[in-house]
């Protein structure tokens, strides 16, 4: 396989096992500049782990990585990550504009500048949130925790962004419009976007990248039944709310 | 005719003229050393409670015991008369808050039961010591703390003590607060976040040491979370938890201690019994007004 250099992200042959339990098997995956694709597949199927050895926080046991043309610990500081909301603490005495300028920290830096601040008010105002800077961030709802996440993760202005599950438990309104931030942002910076709900995000993302073991990527114009009956192993009630994706979802210009 | 309450506020009121008094010259000390400590206490005892390792600074503490042993068996049997039962208990404390911090990030599953392991072993280990130490020793001294035995050289020591935790707190404040919020995305920033929690757990174990003399070792680990925990019902930012965690754990010193001298108690649990039962209270009634 050829490495051409609009591949943001390029696994090659990678594996990945979890006490002997393989979570990820010989994935290969290019990801070109400003793609914006949405990671699916089932719980447990490595959507997550996908996403953490592209940080680099895991290592993968087979195979290469390389973002920018670089080891994932080298790239770090040009990835924009926001994690699971569930793993932090939601009661934490802090502002939004204090938890957008952790975005900022960097391995030398003791306090923030006024550059720091001015980059995370753009941020915050990016997310649609610019009246909430004094707010504390356990006083948000949990669609705005999310977007104030974003801002952090965008406030170090990233080349990439990577995003687990910016929609859980958030309403389809609040979905919307984290997506709709998403695609505007999609003009600067390649999204991979962990979700849940295939067929509304198909509606706003350029690919799909199904992870169940196995890493498939699909353009989105190329979705359909049988191909997501395969991706979940047909054990999968499916709700077209959003037929309309097949004719419209290729729309991106 | 008197009533009991008139009569308990007499006796306070003996109590303050009692800090005039030079032969109550301890009580000062002890007065100065808890409203120094309070600084550290209120600083660290916020990272620890929004970081949720209340129960690694509870290990810390008690292994603190056996750092105690130790330099009272050196000082009997082995004849280092500078081997102070506190420079024990400082040496014990950064040791195990590193032990303590390598497990807790390595050992995954069985962190919980390595870290009650811990806990006991250096309490064990300090009541051993002592087993083999000829003399007689307070050992509740220690362990609940007794502000007779407070000298000037234990104020200078915790003063340096509290300069170092302030020092350190202040130039790494960004880090502390972010490493307590998000560790994982922290690293992802370049940040080495090992190496800050394990200097945040030395920090909580030099901070527990502050307050061994007052408290003791069994009931510090309390006030190291209590004032924090109040401070956190009406604090919206970090620096506001920890300014009301300094006040807060200052009066409760300040308060246990004049407490204790008035009414003949260990200073350590009159301390305990204020500041928790005033937790609890406005526990509760924080309850009630969000129903």
């Amino acid at each position: 396989m050829d490495v051409k250099s609009n591949h943001d992200i390029i696994l090659k042959n990678v594996s990945f096992a979890y006490k002997q339990a393989p979570i990820l098997e010989d994935v290969t995956l290019l990801i070109h500049n400003c793609e914006f694709a949405s990671i699916v597949g089932p719980n447990g199927g490595g959507k997550t782990t996908l996403l953490k050895l592209i940080l680099g926080l895991l290592k993968p046991d087979k195979g290469k990585i390389s973002i920018f043309g670089k080891p994932p610990e080298e790239a770090r500081r040009q990835i924009g990550y926001m994690p699971q909301y569930a793993h932090l603490d939601m009661d934490f005495p802090a502002t939004v504009m204090d938890v957008v300028l952790m975005g900022r920290l960097t391995g030398t830096s003791l306090w923030f500048s006024k550059k720091d601040r001015a980059e995370a008010l753009t941020a915050i105002d990016e997310v649609g949130m610019s009246r909430y800077e004094k707010t504390g961030f356990n006083k948000l709802s949990g669609g705005q925790k999310q977007r104030i996440l974003i801002a952090r993760a965008l406030c170090s202005r990233p080349d990439i962004l990577l995003l687990d599950e910016p929609t859980a438990n958030v309403d389809h309104e609040t979905e919307v419009n984290l997506f709709s931030i998403l695609r505007t942002l999609n003009d600067k910076m390649t999204i991979l976007v962990v979700s849940h709900d295939i067929g509304f995000v198909s509606k706003y993302v350029k690919s799909v990248i199904c992870v169940n073991k196995k890493v498939v990527i699909h353009p989105t114009t190329l979705m359909n039944g049988m191909l997501i009956k395969d991706i979940y192993h047909g054990d999968l009630k499916m709700v077209r709310h959003d037929h309309r994706c097949s004719e419209e979802g290729h729309c991106h210009d | 005719m008197i009533t009991g309450a008139a009569k308990k506020a007499t006796a306070m009121i003996d109590a303050i003229y009692a800090l005039l008094d030079p032969d109550n010259l301890f009580l000062r000390y002890a007065l100065i050393m808890g409203c120094l400590a309070s600084v550290s206490f209120g600083i660290i005892g916020t990272f620890v409670t929004i970081k949720r390792i209340g129960y690694l600074a509870g290990a810390i503490s008690h292994s603190v015991f056996g750092g105690i042993g130790l330099a009272l068996f050196l000082q009997v049997n082995a004849g280092l008369a500078w081997f102070d039962p506190i420079l024990g208990a400082t040496l014990a404390a950064v040791i195990s808050a590193v032990i303590i911090g390598l497990v807790s990030l390595h050992a995954k599953e069985r962190e919980d039961t390595i870290i009650g392991t811990l806990w006991a072993v250096g309490m064990a280990a300090g009541i051993l010591f002592i087993d083999r130490t000829a003399g007689y020793f307070n050992l509740s001294s220690y362990l609940f703390g007794d502000i007779l035995l407070i000298s000037k050289k234990d104020l200078v020591f915790v003063g340096s003590l509290d300069a170092l935790v302030l020092g350190t707190s202040i130039l790494f404040f960004n880090r502390f607060f972010s490493v307590c919020f998000d560790s994982e995305f922290m690293s992802l920033r370049g940040i080495n976040t090992t190496f800050f929690y394990l200097l945040l757990l030395i920090l909580t174990s030099l901070t527990v040491v502050l307050l061994v003399r007052i408290v003791g070792i069994v009931l510090v680990i309390a006030l190291l979370t209590i004032p924090p925990a109040i401070a956190s019902f009406f604090a919206k930012r970090l620096w506001q938890m920890m300014f009301f965690s300094i006040l807060l754990c200052s009066f409760f010193t300040s308060a246990g201690l004049l407490l204790s001298y008035t009414f003949s108690l260990s200073s350590g649990p009159a301390i305990i019994i204020l500041s928790g039962t005033t937790y609890l209270m406005l526990l509760m009634f924080h309850k009630w007004i969000k129903n």
